[in-house]
């Protein structure tokens, strides 16, 4: 009968997801340099390169950038040397 | 013909003048080989992403060399010897920028195809605008 989680001091995370079948619909990722019709990555373009490296120094994944093939192949070699270069770090913390 | 970029970084206690000479070095010894220095880009002091000979900064120098190839043996070579330079990397920058302009021509014959094909169905070309070279290339009346 009652389903209310009880929250007397209890941090339950199980509290009130019940039921489950919700499920979101996200937008489509869609790539970014095919949106702005991106030819050529440069390596020295730090701060472009920046935003797909997250805290770790890790190369963003595809399927979480959106970012297509060809795309994702050119930023990895540009990320690659910019990391010989010391733009970039090969490994952070 | 190849284009190649060096990039090399010179240690932070170098004076400033020393940095001249040694890009006016290093670009006379591709002068002396035949090549040509296209571009001398000086991106300054910048903080390095990890130390390298323990420094945590240093200038960072961009040459743009047009030449045979045979040109950079000599110049890595100096880098290599010097002191002042901590790093270098030399990028063959040709056959990327060849594919660039191969994709960028391909991109505009699309957007003209599409743009006269829009127009025919009473349609604006909006993508059409942008490209400032179209290619000649007309559509056929089937």
């Amino acid at each position: 009968m009652s389903n209310e989680p009880r929250h007397e001091g209890r941090r339950d995370d199980r509290g009130p997801r019940q039921g489950g079948g919700r499920r979101f619909v996200r937008a489509r990722k869609s790539c970014r340099f095919c949106g702005e019709k991106t030819d050529y990555i440069d390596y020295k373009d730090s701060r472009l390169l920046g935003s797909f490296i997250p805290e770790r120094g890790k190369i963003l994944p595809r399927r979480i950038s959106g970012t297509c093939a060809p795309h994702q192949r050119m930023l990895a070699t540009a990320i690659k040397r910019a990391r010989n270069a010391a733009l970039l770090p090969f490994a952070a913390d | 013909m190849r284009v190649y970029e060096v990039l090399f970084i010179v240690a932070p206690n170098v004076e400033e003048s020393d940095i001249e000479t040694l890009i006016t070095q290093l670009s006379d010894v591709a002068t002396n080989q035949g090549a040509t220095v296209a571009k001398t880009d000086r991106m300054g002091r910048r903080r390095l992403a990890y130390p390298i000979q323990r420094f945590n900064d240093g200038h960072y120098v961009v040459l743009t060399i047009e030449g045979s190839g045979a040109e950079i043996a000599e110049i890595e070579r100096r880098m290599r010897v010097s002191d002042a330079i901590i790093r270098y990397l030399t990028v063959r920058i040709d056959e990327d920028l060849k594919r660039a302009e191969k994709l960028r021509a391909r991109r505009a014959q699309k957007a003209a195809a599409r743009g006269s094909a829009g127009r025919r169905r009473g349609k604006p070309a909006p993508a059409a605008a942008e490209e400032e070279e179209l290619p000649e290339e007309e559509v056929e009346e089937a």
